[in-house]
């Protein structure tokens, strides 16, 4: 009962924003020039006076901007995500299709970044001024500040076209597809190698560096030095004490930076031409695809705000005096 | 005894030897072999493979696989029987009869008959975005089930190209014939049911297409190849390290000077023979609404002003070709006695001077900004820079403004907000089809690819109107040819170049689509000499 009043409170929070955010989302996409009408043309070749015109009625762009507000807010209310103007397939359809790619890319990402930042900042804490913590800073600050896609199509240039490791692009290569499930799986394995370094370098950096700062925070601790002289192992007293303290700021961080995440994972799916919904968002907007835009922010802002949910739950489950404090 | 034997088995063994060289060096080749994957990849996405309602070359691509059409087209301009085995046009030209094969089925096992031609013509008439390339036809007469006869209000010389795979797929009437919207029909994307080569396996928009051999396909022993897939692939350089790896085994619509040439080096083939149907040009469109665009003389002066060979040999690495009107010149209604414009600085100088645009101290005569068409650098932004420089040699001070993605340049064309703008636009065969949109004063719309240069001048209406009607080749070439005059000298726009496409291909294919439609042609004669 306890958790249920400050979950119900923060999905109203939630609700509100998610309308807050198509709301906005919705005036920002029609400040941009040129209407669908104008990219189904350039599809096509040419258009006739006729056509525009019926394609205008049909999306209702010759409404006025609060009246199509309105309409889109009632339609999605009622479940229906509407219909792509470039596509005339239902949004929810195309969502549905490339939701699982998104999310296997940026789960794997923010496991490998979480593994791997944090067993890379606990073994530079060990030696705090030594030649492997020093080079993880510098390292860190690179991958940090190098802009995503430019990070991506370094790792194309030298493990996919110098050394022919990893494919160019892509998620899958259907016309070698071998068969059965294994097969399949193994190459998607392949070509996730990449772009899951490609997303995940930023965060490997930052998590490291927090990690290692952590630790040598948590290391100082009284307890820590009652753990030594009680005579526990190192081991013991790494993983075992300091670690689990050490490691609730990194989960914060984490959960706290999901929402970045999926806007790096636009870049990194562009780059890859990897068949998710960041890219999916990125072409609908170059298409002004407005049906399709809003569905994928509206998915977006829900993903971000179950991160959001989750890590609170996952702060309770590791930190002992959450659960039983006064909240 | 032995030594006689041995010459004997001698004699036959260099008897047959020397048979099997004859044979070979008679250039009966090996047959051709069953089976291989294509695998390509697409620039742009399509939005769906019907191609009835949706033109463009990402549709009709894929479309052409799926759905045959009365006509086929071989690479002299010549029409070749297809689902339609003989046709007549009517010596008055106003009516075309199509006599169809008597064993095509669709992809469902359903029998195609002159009720499915006729539907699929009056479809097309009612939804296709080329409004002009149906426009005479009042009804298509179904006598009989392989019969059909077109009858159209004019004569329509244009017709017959009309009936190609890329511009006439025929679809199945039991199907498309429910009621529905066809601009929005579910069997646009899933379930595309035609006639043609190949039938669809799997159409993931925006990511690929899977096309597998049709077993009844109406034309015995075709296709060849087993599969055909098409994968959605924006990035240039990702198409060349993937062709490299084996990714992709063709590649068309290629127009990069440094991809192709990068491919060549690798032992891939590029020939820029399958695009004169649909004959592109690069050009620098004139708005004629806005001083000082509306005075010839600074158009010819523009124009004069453009070394179109420095374009051609440095800008697209030689692979392009020089343009100076508006019928490309693999069309047979090119003329070539067109005035070329060869680059002429001083030229360019006088006439802006007889314009009245004299040079202020600071050698500038005025200001105007250009627009270019965003997608390939190498056609548009890179000619837009070149002529910046260029136009500065003789006082114009020209302004370069990108566009952040298409629908912004789109939108600033077809509101007449531009001074210049460079384009790329199709002649699309006959010139009814993609010639005559960007001249007549009836066409001059707040849509891109129609007359937005606001041009109008009743004699070229006049002469494109009757050229349109006019089925003896002769007179209508002679129409064409003032046509071409008329405007290469009063300029609505300034050609560049035809657009340089290429087919690259790895060197084991056969057989390649190089009619006039190239890859928008079916694809049931390529076939695949490797493993």
């Amino acid at each position: 009962m306890r958790l249920l009043i400050p979950l119900a409170i923060r999905l109203a929070y939630a609700a509100i924003l998610v309308v807050a955010v198509i709301v906005l989302n919705f005036l920002l996409i029609r400040l941009a020039p040129g209407d669908p009408v104008e990219t189904i043309a350039g599809a096509m070749g040419g258009m006739t006076e006729e056509l525009r015109a019926e394609l205008v009625r049909a999306y209702g762009l010759d409404l006025s901007l609060p009246q199509q507000l309105l309409r889109y807010l009632a339609r999605m209310l009622s479940g229906d995500l509407g219909y792509s103007y470039f596509f005339n397939l239902p949004v929810s359809g195309l969502i549905l299709e490339r939701v699982p790619q998104t999310v296997l890319l940026v789960v794997v990402a923010v496991a490998v970044s979480l593994l791997a930042g944090t067993a890379l900042g606990v073994l530079a804490s060990r030696r705090p001024n030594g030649w492997f913590s020093q080079s993880l800073t510098v390292l860190s600050v690179v991958g940090y500040a190098a802009p995503v896609f430019w990070t991506g199509i370094m790792l194309i240039i030298v493990f996919a076209a110098w050394l022919p490791l990893f494919p160019v692009s892509g998620m899958d290569d259907i016309a070698n597809a071998g068969n059965g499930w294994f097969a399949y799986a193994l190459d998607v394995a392949h070509h996730l190698v990449l772009p899951v370094a490609t997303l995940s370098i930023i965060y490997v950096a930052q998590y490291s560096n927090l990690a290692r700062a952590s630790m040598l925070d948590v290391l100082g601790a009284d307890y820590i030095r009652t753990a030594r002289a009680k005579g526990l192992s190192e081991g013991s007293v790494y993983f075992k004490h300091a670690l689990k303290n050490a490691i609730l700021p990194v989960v914060t961080v984490a959960g706290l930076q999901f929402g970045n995440l999926l806007a790096g994972a636009i870049l990194v799916e562009t780059v890859f031409n990897w068949p998710g919904l960041g890219r999916l968002a990125f072409e609908s907007i170059l298409r002004r695809d407005h049906p399709t835009i809003l569905g994928i922010l509206f998915c977006s802002a829900c993903m971000v705000i179950a991160a959001n949910l989750l890590t609170d739950l996952v702060y309770r489950a590791i930190d002992p005096r959450i659960r039983t404090g006064s909240r | 005894m032995k030594a006689r034997g041995r010459m004997n088995g001698i004699r036959v063994a260099a008897l047959a030897l020397a048979l099997t060289a004859l044979v070979g060096a008679s250039g009966t080749a090996i047959a051709q072999q069953r089976g291989g994957t294509l695998v390509m990849p697409m620039a742009q996405a399509p939005r769906h493979l019907n191609s009835a309602v949706q033109s463009g070359i990402a549709t009709m691509g894929p479309a052409a696989q799926l759905f045959a059409s009365p006509l086929r087209y071989d690479d002299k301009w010549n029409p070749q029987p297809y689902l339609a085995q003989k046709w007549e046009l009517a010596p008055d030209g106003k009516s075309l009869t199509l006599h169809l094969v008597k064993n095509a089925v669709f992809h469902d096992g359903k029998p195609v008959t002159s009720e499915d031609v006729a539907f699929s013509i009056m479809t097309i008439k009612a939804n296709h975005p080329f409004s002009s390339m149906l426009a005479p036809v009042e009804k298509v007469e179904t006598p009989d089930p392989y019969t059909a006869i077109i009858r159209m209000s004019k004569p329509h010389p244009a017709i017959l190209i009309a009936m190609s795979p890329a511009l006439c797929p025929i679809i199945p009437k039991h199907i498309y014939g429910d009621g529905k919207d066809i601009k929005t029909h579910p069997n646009n994307s899933a379930n595309v049911i035609g006639s043609g080569p190949f039938k669809l396996v799997e159409f993931k928009p925006g990511q690929h297409i899977v096309m597998e051999r049709f077993d009844r396909f109406f034309i015995p022993g075709r296709p060849y190849l087993d599969k055909i897939i098409m994968k959605v692939n924006p990035d240039d350089t990702a198409i060349v390290v993937g062709a490299e790896r084996g990714e992709f085994n063709l590649w068309t619509f290629a127009a990069s000077a440094r991809n192709i040439e990068r491919l060549r080096k690798a032992g891939w083939i590029a020939t820029d023979k399958g695009y004169e149907g649909i004959g592109p040009l690069t050009w620098v469109a004139f708005n004629l609404k806005r001083k000082p665009m509306s005075d010839i003389k600074v158009r010819q002066a523009i124009s004069y002003a453009m070394d179109r060979d420095f374009i051609t040999k440095s800008l697209h690495g030689g692979l392009s070709k020089p343009a100076f009107g508006p019928i490309v010149s693999s069309s047979p209604f090119y003329d070539a006695s067109i005035n070329p414009y060869r680059v002429d600085l001083k030229k360019a100088e006088a006439l802006l001077d007889a314009a009245g645009y004299k040079k202020a101290a600071n050698g500038e005569r005025f200001a105007v900004t250009i627009d270019y068409i965003p997608g390939s650098d190498e056609q548009s932004k890179n000619v837009a820079e070149y002529l910046k420089g260029q136009l500065r040699k003789i006082g114009i001070k020209l302004e370069v403004r990108a566009s952040p993605d298409f629908p912004s340049w789109a939108k600033r064309v077809a509101s007449f907000d531009f001074d210049m703008t460079t384009d790329v636009v199709f002649n699309w065969g006959d010139p009814v089809i993609g010639v005559h949109r960007t001249y007549l004063a009836s066409n001059i719309r707040n849509i891109i690819w129609t007359n937005t240069q606001s041009y109008d001048n009743p004699k070229v209406d006049e002469l494109l109107n009757n050229a349109a009607e006019q089925l003896d080749p002769v007179k209508r070439r002679a129409y064409y040819a003032v046509f071409q005059k008329i405007v290469n000298e009063e300029l609505p726009v300034a050609w560049v170049n035809v657009v340089p496409y290429y087919t690259v291909y790895d060197k084991r294919w056969r057989n390649l689509p190089l009619s006039i439609w190239g890859s928008m042609s079916p694809l049931d004669d390529l076939w695949w000499a490797g493993k």
